[in-house]
């Protein structure tokens, strides 16, 4: 146990079994606090300041700490610096600042330091609309950084959801020692619900899993236990290919394959264990509709609408984005007639499914700042069931 | 024949106190003969064994460059080899977590005021306990020789090869005037100095900031006709001035000269610290935003 | 006492050329690596000031003083 968290239970014990009325960016930060953190860098930017602003209050009082840094390539920097010093650490931004953070996502897959960004999305490319929703960074999030890599992220629908999944995404981050994103959008993030916030004991909590003796800390097992600074181990982490002691390799093309395939494994053999999704009267469907995130809200009120009528129509609720969940979308694929995907954006995961299904794929792409109603899916829905 | 034999013993015996804090089966190293980057190694050495430093205590982040390879792999010690530029924040939060290290960030020009130089201000405006040595060669080395915001007016390098049209950087000044607690510039020249002060900044809490003048015979020197360490070495010997000197000449008179020295040395609040106070504080005290706002029940 | 580590060094002449009291030649021995190593042919000149020590980017030179 670390030092403060005497401090920190003692803090959170107040919240126990109570509801409040808040924002999902405030909701995804008190789910971090019960989930262990106890260090946060990051930069504003709306629609994610507001998981800063909780932060900056309620760490401290926790006896973690809290920094602004000067931009996001030193927000996730620091993020990843603290970790290896011990800290359970995050970061939180939007579609610029997650653009700048690219390169050290890469960093914290190579060196396999667990970490949370949180990226509550908005319009892009570029500025955009600034501060309004989006579900653009669907493929940023999956390919933003350069390289061979797998990446988990997951994306909550309601405020009570951003608490629930900032607590398995550090728990996911600590068992893979992997970077974890929460994909949250604007609307999500700024939208107002109540939530109920549980007591800290019924919370599972996953630890780090540290090197008790003198582990290899870079290979030697499919996810090896890590260890942290000061501790007589003398590690040597490093974004360049390295061996199992960590010691830099750059010119074996064999020890860069052992390396970056087993990265990629300890995540896609274990797909079944980390995706999660919700499935709605899928029994008897020959439609269904797949959607995330804030998205998901209308398209269940439209899927609902037309059941209603009658249609055999069903929903896939993805909660974990990356890995994408194949096995089950094949499935679907298989049995279904159409798949319609309303999502904020072109068309970027109803591609994904594309991939893995014979049938017809229908997106119901909207963009502009504003979320999909109930009435327009229900009328992308109405021709085609 | 006995009396060799004790002489190589106790060499061994001294080479084997600086080795104490490198990892000995990486030597020699892989900087060109000549390259200033060995000697700072060396010089690093030399402070940490005076000072009796325990490498347990040392936490090395640094970033990408031949300069960046000075404590990643040589130091023995917890090593943080971050990205391009990014080593200063990543040190930030191995700090915060972990105030009673000593962490020391060793890097090149272009890393730590190229494309890191932001970090660089900032992290000297908040005083925090890094220790930075620059290794400023005046070039991107690891690269082949371009252009570095250090280059001086008129060289050309692999990148301005009709001469540069840019101003350098005056680096040890900018961080001064940024906030640090203590700044100085030397060069591999003046490896007493060097060595003191590279001691003076690993005790001294605060932003303690090394401007550290060094050569890239191959890179850098071959474009000025420095082809071997040693020309550059000489350069350093003849066109160094004190800082104490340097007050009483004229700009014309400081032309090509490299002023060494102390530049400045402050108390200040440190952001660690601070940060530690400020937890301590709000547990008898109430302020700020508090999530009862937000409360139902 | 001069004591040099021949494997370590590269040959720069750093030592060579920086040696207030000129006590190293370079040899005419190659080591393994393919440099010529110094000779403190004038050992007896040494003031045991270090610079070379220092000054060596390889670790090569130990000065011992008594
Ligand atoms: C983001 C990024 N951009 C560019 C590079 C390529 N790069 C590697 S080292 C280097 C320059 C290093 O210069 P400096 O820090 O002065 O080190 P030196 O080799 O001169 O000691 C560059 C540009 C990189 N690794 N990462
Ligand atoms: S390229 Fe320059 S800086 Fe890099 S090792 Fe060679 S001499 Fe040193
Ligand atoms: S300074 Fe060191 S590396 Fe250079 S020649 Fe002398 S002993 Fe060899
Ligand atoms: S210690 Fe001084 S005098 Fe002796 S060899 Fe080295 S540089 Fe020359
Ligand atoms: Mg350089």
């Amino acid at each position: 146990m670390k030092g403060n968290d005497k401090i920190r239970r003692e803090y959170l014990s107040r919240f126990a079994n109570r509801s409040y009325f808040m924002q999902g960016d405030e909701s995804v930060a008190y789910g971090s606090l019960y989930a262990g953190c106890d260090f946060f860098a990051g930069y504003p930017i709306t629609p994610a300041s507001e998981v800063a602003e909780v932060m900056s209050a309620e760490l401290p009082r926790v006896d973690g700490y809290y920094i602004q840094m000067e931009d996001e390539l030193a927000s996730l920097s620091a993020v990843i610096g603290a970790v290896w010093a011990g800290a359970k650490g995050m970061t939180a931004t939007s579609g610029p600042g997650f653009s700048l953070m690219q390169e050290n996502i890469g960093y914290a897959v190579m060196t396999e330091t667990p970490c949370v960004i949180v990226n509550v999305q908005r319009s892009g490319p570029s500025t955009g609309q600034a501060t309004k929703p989006a579900q653009g960074d669907i493929m940023q999030a999956r390919w933003g950084t350069h390289g061979d890599h797998e990446i988990i992220a997951l994306a909550p629908n309601s405020v009570q959801e951003c608490f629930e999944l900032a607590i398995e995404a550090f728990n996911l981050s600590e068992e893979y020692r992997t970077p974890v994103i929460i994909l949250m959008d604007g609307e999500v993030g700024h939208m107002r619900e109540k939530i109920i916030m549980p007591p800290l004991d019924k919370v599972k909590i996953r630890e780090r899993k540290l090197a008790t003796g003198d582990e290899l800390l870079f290979g030697g097992e499919l996810i090896p236990p890590m260890a942290e600074f000061g501790v007589g181990r003398f590690i040597h982490v490093t974004g360049s290919t390295h061996k199992e002691s960590g010691i830099r390799d750059v010119e074996s093309q064999q020890a860069h394959h052992t390396l970056v395939t087993r990265l990629c494994k300890k995540i896609a053999d274990n797909r079944d264990r980390i995706i999660r999704f919700e499935e709605n009267h899928l029994e008897d469907a020959d439609f269904v509709v797949i959607s995330y995130g804030a998205t998901a809200r209308p398209a269940a009120g439209a899927v609902l609408r037309a059941r209603g009528e009658g249609k055999k129509i069903g929903m896939l609720r993805l909660i974990t984005i990356w890995p994408f969940p194949e096995s089950k979308v094949r499935e679907l694929g298989a049995r279904v007639k159409k798949i319609f995907v309303p999502e904020m954006n072109l068309g970027q995961l109803s591609r994904e499914i594309e991939r893995f299904v014979k049938c017809e794929v229908i997106p119901i792409p909207k963009i502009g700042g504003i979320a999909h109603t109930i009435d327009e899916i229900y009328s992308a829905l109405k021709g085609e069931v | 024949m006995a009396e060799d034999a004790d002489r190589k013993e106790v060499a061994e015996k001294r080479r084997h106190r600086l080795f104490k804090y490198l990892r000995k089966e990486v030597l020699p190293t892989a900087f060109c003969p000549g390259c200033g980057c060995g000697i700072v190694l060396n010089c690093y050495a030399h402070a940490v064994d005076e000072l009796q430093l325990d490498p347990n205590d040392i936490v090395a982040v640094t970033g990408i460059g031949c300069s960046s390879w000075i404590p990643s792999p040589y130091f023995l010690g917890d090593t943080l080899h971050t990205t391009h530029g990014r080593p200063i924040p990543f040190a930030t939060g191995v700090k915060v977590m972990q105030p009673d290290k000593t962490v020391v960030v060793i890097a090149g020009d272009g890393d730590l005021i190229g494309i890191g130089g932001n970090h660089l201000i900032h992290a000297a405006r908040r005083n925090i306990d890094i220790k930075v040595f620059l290794v400023n060669n005046l070039i991107y080395g690891m690269t082949g020789g371009q252009l570095a915001p250090t280059t001086p007016l008129g060289i050309s390098t692999t990148t301005s090869p009709h001469g540069n049209v840019e101003h350098p950087f005056e680096i040890a000044e900018l961080v001064a005037a940024a906030g640090a607690s203590y700044v100085a510039r030397w060069t591999t020249y003046h490896v007493f100095p060097l060595m003191e002060s590279m001691q003076k900044a690993l005790t001294k809490k605060g932003f303690c900031f090394l401007e550290i003048r060094s050569q890239c015979p191959i890179s850098y020197g071959r474009r000025v006709g420095q082809r071997t360490g040693s020309e550059a070495l000489q350069e350093y010997k003849e066109s160094s001035v004190r800082i104490e000197d340097a007050a009483e000449m004229s700009p014309e008179e400081l032309e090509g000269k490299i002023i060494i020295g102390k530049l400045i040395e402050r108390e200040k609040e440190e952001f660690t610290g601070n940060l530690r106070k400020l937890n301590v504080e709000l547990r008898t005290k109430k302020t700020g935003r508090s999530p009862e706002e937000w409360s139902l029940s | 006492m001069i004591e040099i580590d021949e494997e370590l060094c590269k040959g720069c002449g750093i030592c060579v050329d920086f040696c207030p009291l000129k006590v190293f030649e370079t040899s005419d021995k190659i080591n393994s690596r393919g440099y010529y190593p110094p000779l403190p042919v004038k050992e007896k000149d040494c003031v045991g000031c270090r610079l070379c020590e220092l000054l060596c980017p390889e670790f090569s030179i130990i000065i011992i003083n008594e």
